[in-house]
């Protein structure tokens, strides 16, 4: 078939549009990354766009990795995004597991217990005084068990396991099995992608959040790294910024080391993502759909 | 959240609750014992703070405790509403979720009609794969973005500098909070935002598309009689429920962005309750504040509810 011209000019104007989507997306990415590899003087004295790094430097990811602060957040959130992503999965797949059961005759008013909670909060102050009371102030369980199921993950997660055929529940009860097992050794085995979905929401989520740390944490050495990128990049404290390096050397660091930070806290995320988005979509559809 | 399916269970009548309640234990006593630690952390950590929101409705004593603490009754709703910044507080979360739902209602939709006239897959995927990135990234690296570029001797002002303009630090100002928070929302969202449409789209029938070209229509009648015609429930539902967060601005990244000086356009309802609560420690007059959101936020989600059944039959439960 033949292409008439008015066709040719809009798909042309649609790839220039979307390309120039693309690098309206990606620049600010590239921006950062570019400035990060950058002679630290040759930044400060640059103005304008970057189109590559100014020169090539990596003293600033020394100093990032020399920063005490920096390895003490990243391993907080790591010791939080693992333990927190484990009862996450836990809890999240007892629960799916449990009411996506046909036999459960109150199924029903247990599921609106919990959706319930989707839509009307008790709001940030109760919450807050609740986990003081609880004692998880200043320790890192704040972050952790406050957050262990999400109502929208458990939804996602429950879908998958009513798509299961209930053959197999019946035939393995058949067999002497109980429902733990039937879980454990049946259902999160054939669910492995739906569990692969949700334990990235539940990591991303860890990995990125912030505010909890702040409000239930005092104790600088258990922040995790989304905290200090926060005292280095909005409060511009210079002192969480290079701790340990002279005052000459952070002035002349300055603007790089920001850039540095904040690839040194994204990169895990760009580089898993590529992998994963596949799965990440997936989640949003069903999510989408039921929720 | 899924709806009611024809022959499900009924409920039990009232009168033998208790006696049903039993029997079902005894007979999916594994599921109760799994479902035991998760009602436990509803209960625990959604229900009682939704019961510790009666301090609204105390002078909050911390010795006193929650329980312990004298009622005030509505003192502190009267102080809200008849004090300085509740107007300023309502309208600037109206006006942002205003700001949103104008301009970054129709962003992916736009995007998503655009990627679906790509015929090239492997660009159609790159698109995609990119502008879904930024969905991932922390708020804080976000904002520290933001703010970087935004700084009277950042990039954006580099270039706005090299036009002829005048460098500023553009978070300082009030007029440009509103615009700087909702593009970048958009930025950070246009993207992840176009899979339900697109999820939507190829699930339209390509016989339509067919017929309509049979009938002469060009690429526009096409989109105009078949494309959107297809995705119209979708967009009523997503539209309906924005509407329903209408009220719902939240904190994160108003207080990562903000500070005194753009307070007057930039502090909303969520924010305030943060600040008058957990930096001045006025827990009572703060929970009164978030428990008025609250409630609005819910009627609200109820109301676009009951809109989204009437209108299109499709509702969240």
């Amino acid at each position: 078939m033949k292409t008439s011209l008015s066709e040719r000019i809009f798909r042309a104007g649609n790839a220039i549009v979307l390309t120039a989507l693309m690098i309206a997306t990606l620049y600010p990415v590239l921006y950062v990354a570019f400035a990060s590899f950058s002679e630290p003087a040759l930044m400060m004295a640059h103005k304008g766009i970057l189109w590559k790094p100014l020169g090539f430097s990596l003293e600033t990811y020394e100093a990032v990795f020399g920063n005490p602060m920096i390895l003490l957040g990243y391993r907080n959130t790591l010791f939080i995004v693992i333990v927190g992503v484990a009862l996450n999965l836990l809890l999240t797949s007892l629960a799916a597991y449990s009411l996506s059961r046909k036999s459960l005759q109150f199924k029903r008013p247990i599921t609106l217990f919990i959706v319930f909670t989707m839509f009307f909060s008790g709001g940030l102050i109760p919450f807050y005084l609740l986990v003081r009371d609880l004692g998880m102030t200043n320790t890192l369980w704040a972050l952790i068990v406050p957050t262990a199921i999400s109502a929208f993950n458990l939804i996602i997660m429950r879908t998958s396991f009513e798509a299961v055929p209930d053959a197999l529940e019946e035939s393995a009860k058949i067999d002497g099995a109980n429902d733990f097992g039937i879980l454990f050794r049946i259902y999160l085995p054939l669910c492995k992608p739906v569990l692969a979905v949700v334990g990235l929401y539940y990591g991303v989520s860890h990995w990125n959040s912030w505010f909890n740390s702040m409000i239930f944490l005092q104790d600088r050495s258990l922040y995790p790294l989304q905290l200090i990128l926060r005292e280095i990049l909005i409060i511009g404290d210079a002192n969480s910024m290079a701790e340990g390096a002279g005052q000459d050397e952070i002035v002349i660091l300055g603007e790089t080391l920001k850039y540095a930070t904040i690839m040194v806290a994204t990169i895990p995320i760009l580089m898993v993502y590529p992998f994963l988005q596949k799965y990440f979509v997936k989640g949003a559809l069903i999510g989408a759909i039921k929720g | 959240m899924a709806q009611t399916k024809p022959g499900h269970r009924s409920f039990p009548h009232a009168g033998h609750l208790p006696a049903q309640i039993l029997k079902d234990i005894v007979r999916n006593k594994y599921l109760y014992v799994m479902l035991t630690p998760v009602l436990a952390y509803f209960l625990v950590f959604q229900y009682i703070p939704m019961y510790g929101a009666i301090i609204a409705f105390k002078e909050f004593n911390p010795r006193l405790g929650i329980h312990g603490s004298a009622w005030v009754g509505l003192e502190h709703f009267k102080d809200f509403f008849g004090g300085m910044y509740f107007w300023r507080v309502l309208k600037n979360t109206l006006m942002i979720s205003l700001y949103d739902l104008v301009f970054g209602f129709p962003a992916p939709l736009v995007l998503a009609l655009l990627l679906n006239e790509v015929k090239n897959s492997l660009f159609k995927r790159a698109v995609q794969t990119v502008t879904y990135l930024p969905h991932f990234i922390s708020i804080v690296v976000i904002c520290g973005i933001l703010k970087d570029f935004t700084n009277s001797d950042g990039v954006i002002n580099d270039i706005i500098a090299f036009f002829g303009g005048e460098r500023m630090t553009m978070l300082l100002e009030p007029s440009l909070f509103r615009t700087i928070f909702v593009s970048s929302n958009i930025w950070q969202h246009i993207g992840w935002g176009t899979i339900i449409y697109l999820a939507a789209l190829s699930a339209i029938d390509p016989e339509q598309y067919e017929a309509c070209k049979i009938d002469g229509g060009g690429r526009w009648k096409q989109m105009l009689h078949v494309t959107l015609p297809g995705l119209l429930p979708v967009i009523v539902i997503l539209l309906i429920l924005d509407i329903g967060r209408i009220m719902s601005v939240g904190f994160e990244k108003i207080i990562l962005l903000y500070n005194p000086t753009t307070y007057v356009t930039a502090d909303v309802i969520s924010s305030y309750v943060y600040r008058i609560g957990l930096q001045d420690f006025q827990f009572s007059f703060s929970s009164a504040v978030g428990l008025f959101n609250s409630v609005i936020n819910f009627a609200l989600v109820i109301g676009s509810n009951w809109l989204s059944r009437r209108l299109n039959n499709t509702s969240l439960w």
